[in-house]
Formats: structure tokens, sequence, C-alpha cells
């Protein structure tokens, strides 16, 4: 049986991952990749604690998760293919127009 | 007395007397509204109406008063009620106010009814239509307020009336305000109007002075309240009655037209002959008179003012005959007339012979309205004349006085019926017995006699003049041979002008009936009145010698006014034979001695120069440059340039300078944080995540 912890070390290492490709990266797929994983790594830490704790409430959570995420990928494509057809390219940095 | 015993259970019907002013007023305003959709002839048969039932109601008031002779005292509302002074609408009805109201309401409905007829030949004359309802309105207007003045039970009431006779005065002698003397366009009837307005403010500021002491010292300006306390205050302040009686006459100088607020009177005759005969001979301008008598109490404590009253009245009945004597206008000779004849009755209130005062006023409202509303007819009839003149010869447009006396001359013949009425009145005011004049004249003569010696002097001048200009009149006008086309070709007036002018005859003839030496109906009527108050009158006893005397002066002025105007008839252009004769004297009469021209250099444009003085020098120098423009403007903008530099412009402007600049940098601090860069957003987030989570959890 693999200890809680580990599960728990994963989850954070990937959540790290995610966060920093967020927050470095300027291609919006990428970032999109990585908001992807942080989804996940929170998706493996409700299946871990659900598993330790026997309960079924984590893991239906899971699921709505993967399905707000499916519903989240198709929007976010679909920006990005808005984004590509204006600016001809999907670098994030090119979006500053807001800038003050 | 044994009379009125006989019928204290007598028919009585005081509570009737709001009518004397409620009936004109009713007339008036059906008038004022409705008159525009009436006919001309309606309009003044309403108002002749109105005024009837005002007569009518003092004929049953005077009927009550046979059998309660004390009077009565009918409280209609109250009025003003401020601390002590508490004065209200009421009327008194006593034998000295139901002689007034008989007078004003009979003698004005009879001049209501003539003016019917002459205001529809003067519009058509003057060509204006609009003003016919204008008129009756005025007129019933008149009514009303004399009726207040005369049934007032208070100064203030009476002072109401006073002011409201006086509008009408000014209103209707201004009643063609657009013409002149002569019916041109021109602005000298106003003017007169004015001048009538002014004259009698002046007076009207004596009435309000008398009325400010009199509550000063009596606190109360009701007529009993005030008559029952004279005694008392005779005693403590002798001069306040003093001060009020003189402030008084003042007042009465000016409505009554005495010496020296006179000058009014003749220029009123710029009004319609119906206004002259009602307003300024028959009732208004006796208010004066009636004022006195109605203060008898007042006036018999002060022996000072009463000889200055009398010394008034006297003075002006001389003065006035004498400037009588020497005019040329129908109108103004009857004017003067009216003035020295006031003159006759100030004097006589003034010595203390009331009831003598009274009766003339009621003979001569007959006799004079009568001579007035004759001379109106004459008038008419030579404008009749000039009309018919005018169809044969268009080109003559010369200026007509119809009012001339030098223009006129045989009119007896062609209006017999004027000729006969203007008579009766001529000789009622010269003094002849039997008319009303000799009785009433002779009266206040007899009691002038014994009671003030020279003055009598002066009266009795001014009746032997006033027998021999109203001889001179009469001769000038319709005897001899007429001495201009117009007065060749007068008509006589139709009936609805004579019969009013045969009833005042009749009224004129037989006015002297009412107080007949030796019987005195009027004297014991008017005791009732003067008894309440504790005042004794003389019976005036009937003085033969005086009689003989003042009807000899008068026989004697009518002959030498025949020698010169009758026996050799004045031809046409013919100077006056009087001019011959008195010369320089005669130009002075004629000139109404100077008074107008004295008053103009002396008051007037004195007056104008007080005024220039004050709108040039004080208001528009001193007030207007120098302190409006150099002291306030200045100072002012002095201090709007401090407050807009230094302090709108510093410390105002500085503060919300200062707020701008502040948050201007400190915006543009703040938009450096805005870097439109995603990932700065997503770190921002991370970081407060962050530090929010490492809190929670190292709590």
């Amino acid at each position: 049986m693999i200890p809680i912890s580990y599960y728990i070390l994963l989850s954070a290492i990937l959540f790290t991952i995610g966060a920093v490709c967020v927050l470095i990266r300027r291609n919006a797929i990428i970032i999109f990749m990585g908001i992807e994983l942080m989804l996940n790594a929170a998706n493996l830490a409700f299946v871990a604690f659900a598993n330790q704790h026997q309960s079924v409430s984590g893991q239906i959570i899971v699921f709505f998760v993967i399905a707000v995420a499916a519903a989240e990928v198709a929007v976010g494509l679909a920006l990005i293919v808005t984004i590509f057809r204006t600016k001809r390219s999907i670098d994030v940095d090119q979006l500053s127009s807001l800038k003050g | 007395m044994l009379l009125s015993e006989a019928v204290t259970q007598g028919p009585e019907f005081f509570s009737f007397a709001p009518g004397l002013i409620l009936f004109p007023v009713i007339g008036l305003l059906i008038n004022m509204f409705f008159g525009g959709r009436m006919k001309e002839r309606t309009i003044g048969i309403l108002a002749s109406t109105a005024s009837g039932l005002s007569f009518l109601t003092a004929v049953l008031l005077a009927v009550s008063l046979l059998s309660h002779p004390e009077g009565m005292i009918i409280p209609l509302a109250e009025w003003i009620s401020i601390g002590e002074l508490q004065v209200n609408w009421t009327m008194r009805v006593d034998t000295l106010s139901a002689t007034m109201m008989l007078v004003v309401s009979g003698v004005g409905t009879l001049i209501h009814i003539y003016a019917i007829g002459y205001m529809h030949e003067d519009v058509r004359f003057k060509g204006d239509l609009n003003r016919y309802q204008r008129f009756f309105v005025f007129f019933n207007l008149f009514i009303a307020a004399m009726m207040i003045l005369v049934s007032a039970d208070n100064y203030l009431m009476l002072f109401v009336g006073w002011e409201g006779v006086g509008l009408c005065s000014y209103l209707l002698i201004g009643f063609w305000y657009d013409k002149d003397l002569l019916g041109r366009p021109g602005i000298e009837n106003a003017l007169a109007g004015s001048k009538a307005f002014i004259a009698n403010r002046i007076g009207d500021f004596g009435f309000l002075m008398a009325g400010f002491t009199m509550f000063w010292t009596f606190r109360t300006m009701t007529f009993s309240e005030v008559f029952s306390q004279v005694h008392h205050i005779a005693e403590t302040q002798p001069g306040a009655i003093l001060a009020i009686t003189l402030f008084m006459l003042l007042g009465v100088a000016g409505k009554s037209a005495q010496l020296p607020l006179f000058v009014w009177l003749p220029d009123a005759m710029a009004g319609p002959t119906p206004v002259s005969a009602l307003i300024h001979a028959a009732t208004m301008v006796t208010a004066g008179v009636y004022l006195v008598a109605r203060s008898a109490p007042l006036y018999t404590a002060v022996p000072d003012a009463q000889s200055v009253v009398a010394w008034v009245g006297g003075v002006t009945a001389l003065f006035a005959a004498t400037i009588a004597v020497g005019q040329t206008d129908l109108k103004k000779v009857l004017a003067y007339s009216t003035i020295s004849q006031l003159g006759f009755m100030v004097a006589a209130v003034g010595m203390g012979a009331y009831v003598a005062g009274m009766f003339h006023l009621v003979t001569h409202a007959f006799f004079k309205a009568l001579l007035f509303l004759s001379a109106g007819s004459i008038i008419l009839g030579i404008e009749r004349g000039h009309h018919h003149l005018d169809h044969g010869d268009h080109n003559d447009e010369e200026v007509f006085d119809p009012g001339d006396m030098r223009l006129m001359g045989g009119l007896r013949k062609r209006m017999p019926v004027t000729f006969w009425v203007f008579l009766v009145g001529a000789v009622a005011l010269a003094g002849i017995p039997p008319l009303a004049g000799f009785f009433s004249k002779d009266e206040i003569l007899a009691e002038a006699f014994q009671l003030n010696f020279p003055v009598y002097i002066l009266l009795a001048i001014a009746a032997f003049l006033t027998a021999f200009y109203m001889g001179r009149q009469v001769w000038l006008v319709f005897f001899g041979d007429p001495r201009h086309p117009a007065a060749g070709h007068a008509e006589e007036s139709p009936p609805i002008i004579t019969v009013p002018l045969i009833a005042l005859a009749v009224l004129a003839s037989m006015g002297g009936m009412l107080n007949l030496p030796g019987v005195h109906t009027f004297t014991l009527w008017q005791e009732h009145t003067f008894e309440a108050f504790h005042l004794h009158l003389h019976h005036g006893e009937f003085n033969p010698w005086i009689a003989l005397i003042s009807t000899g002066l008068a026989v004697v002025a009518i002959f030498l006014a025949w020698l010169l105007y009758g026996r050799k008839p004045l031809e046409e252009n013919q100077p006056d034979p009087l001019r011959k004769i008195l010369g320089p004297v005669f130009t002075g009469m004629n000139r109404k001695w100077y008074v107008d021209e004295i008053y103009e250099t002396l008051i007037i444009n004195r007056y104008i120069d007080l005024a220039k003085f004050l709108s040039i020098k004080v208001d528009w120098d001193f007030w207007h440059d120098w302190f409006h423009d150099k002291v306030i403007a200045a100072s002012y903008r002095q201090g709007a340039r401090f407050l807009a530099g230094p302090i709108d412009l510093g410390i105002i402007d500085g503060i919300s300078k200062g707020l701008a600049k502040f948050f201007q940098s400190l915006a543009t601090q703040s938009r450096k944080l805005q870097t439109g860069y995603v990932r700065n957003y997503a770190l921002a987030v991370f970081a407060g995540v962050v530090v929010i989570l490492g809190y929670l959890i190292l709590q």
C-alpha cells in the first residue's frame, strides 16, 4: 500500500509544474496545458483522499472536474483559434492592449 | 317736540339704513359689469333708480326720526381693532346726518335724471359713447361715498367717505381727460382734475393730523365717545383740542374750497355740468361744513378756533364774491359764487350758528344745483345753435366757447323754461324774499350780527356782491340781443333736462319754509342732535332790521346790475361796462386777483425748485454719483477684487488644484500595475492565494 503522502507529494509537484508553466510560458496552448495539469493535480489529490477515507464523494467531484475541464477546453480552444485568426499568433504577450 | 311725543310709537325703519350705501353700490356694479351690453338710456335709468332708492331709504330714516328723534346707531361690521384703537363700520342716523342724506340723495337723484339727457347730448357732441357707462358708474360711486361720509359714526369712517368723494371728484373733473375745455385734444381737463386732487390732498393732510391728534388725546375716534370727553379734555389739554380743530379746518378748507385752498374749485368746472352741480356745488363741497357742524362740541370748546373758522369763512365769502363779479364764463361765475356761499356756511358753523349753516347748506344745494343745471342747459342750447350754424357753413372752424357769457344774450326768448328756472335760482341766491336763499342767508347774517360783528360786515358786502353778479349774469345771458349767431339759434332743452330743473326750482322757492322765522322747524329738528351733546342752540331770533338791510342791499345791487347791464345791453365785442368804472380793480377781479399766479410763483415754482434740487443735487449728484458710484460701487469693487484674487484664485483654487495634482500622480503611479500581460495578473492571484493560505496555515 503506497502511503498517502506520496500521492499528495506527486499532486503538489504536478500543481507546481502546472502553475509555473502558466506563469512563465508565452504560448497560449502551453499555458492551457499548464492549467490542465493543475486541474489533474487536484483530481489526483481528491482521488487519493477518497481512497483513504473510503468515500465516493471525492471521486464524484473528480468526475465533475473532468466534465468542467472538458467544457473549458472547448471554450478555451475556441478562444485561442479566434485569437490566432486576429493576431496571426498565439503569443499571449501580444495581447496587451489593456495595458494602463 | 309735541309732535314727536305724540308719535313716539311711530314706525321705525332704522334697519334699512345700509340701503343708503348698498343701492348705489349695486347700481354701479351692474352698470360696471353689464353696462357695455345695455342700452344707453337703461344705464342712466338704472343709475337714477339706484340713487332714487337711496333717497327713499333716507326718507324712511327721516320718518323714523320723527318718532325717535334721538337717532340710532346701526353697527355694520368690525373694522379695525388694534389695542386701544377700536374703529367699526357703524352708521349714525340722527337729524343732522339725515338732513345730509336727504339732500345728497334727493338732489343727487334729480341730477342723475338730468344727466341722462345731458350726457346724451354731451356724448353726441364730443363723439364718445363708451363714456356714458363710466359716467354713471362714477356718479353712483359718488353717492355711495357721500353716504358713507354722512352716515359715519366715527372720524375714520367719515374719512373713508371723504376720500371716496374726493376720488370721484377727481375722476369726474378729468372725465374728458383727453380733451381741453373746448373739446379739442389736450390735457387741460386732466390737469384740472390733478389740481383738485392735490389741493384736496393738502386738506386731507390736515384731516389726518386732526385724526391722529384726536386718537392721541381722546383714545377713540367715535363721535359720541369723543364728544363726551370734550369737557374733561378741554380743561386738561386745551391745546390738543385747538390743534385738532385747526387741523380739521385745513381739511375743511380743502374740501369746501375755502381760503387758501379754494383754487381747485373754479378749475373743477372742467368736468361735465351735472358733475359741477352735484359734486362741486350741492353736496361734496358741503362736506366740510357738515364736518364742522358734526364736530360742534369740539369747536364750541375752543372759541379761538371758532373765530378762526368764522374769519376764514367770512373772508372767503367776500373774496370769492369779488372774483365772481369779474368772470366772463358762465360756469366760473357760479363756481366762485359757490365758494362764496360755502364761505357763508363755514362762517356760520364757525360762529356756532350750526343750524343756520346747515340750513344754508340745504337751500344752497337746491338753488346752486338748479343754477348749474340751468347753465348746463344753456350751454347745450347754444351748442345746438352752433351745430345749426355748422350745417350752414362748414368752413367755420373757429374755436367757439359755448360757456362764454360775452357771446350770449337774448336767450330769454330762445330758452324760456331755462330762463325762468335760472331766474328762480338767481333770485334765490341773491336773497330776495320769499325764496329759499333769503331765509337761510338772513339767518346767517342775523346770527353773525349777534356773534361776530366784523364777519357780519364781510358777509353783508359779500351778499351785496352776490346779488350784483347774479343780476349781471342774468342780464348778460338772457336779455338784450344775441352777441353770437350760435346764441341766436339756441334751442330749448328736452323735458328730461327741464323737468329736474323745474323740480329744483320748486325746491329753491319753497326751501325757505323749512325754517321760517318764529316756527323754526329745522332748528327744532336739528336740536335733537346737538342737545344730545349738551349744546344749546341759538334760536336765531328773526331781526327785521337785518332782514331789511340785506334785502335792501340785494335790491340795490340788482338795480346797479340793471343800470350797467340791463338798461343798455352789452353789444358784440363791447368791453364790460364795469371795466370803465372800476379800471384795474375789475382787471384784478377778472384775473382772480392773480391767486393762481401768486401760488405758482410762491409755492408751485418753489416746490418745483425743491424737487429739482432734490433730484439733481441730492439724488443724482450726491446719492447716485458720489455715494453709489464712489462709495458703494468702488468699495464693493475692491472687495470683489480681493475675494476674486487672493481668496478665490489663491486659496480655493489652490486646494482643488493641489488635490487634482495629487490624484494625478497617484494615478500615474498606479497605472504601471496594469501591464496588460496575463501572467502578471496570474502571478498576483497566485501570490495572493499563497499569502492567504500561508496565513491560514501558520495561524
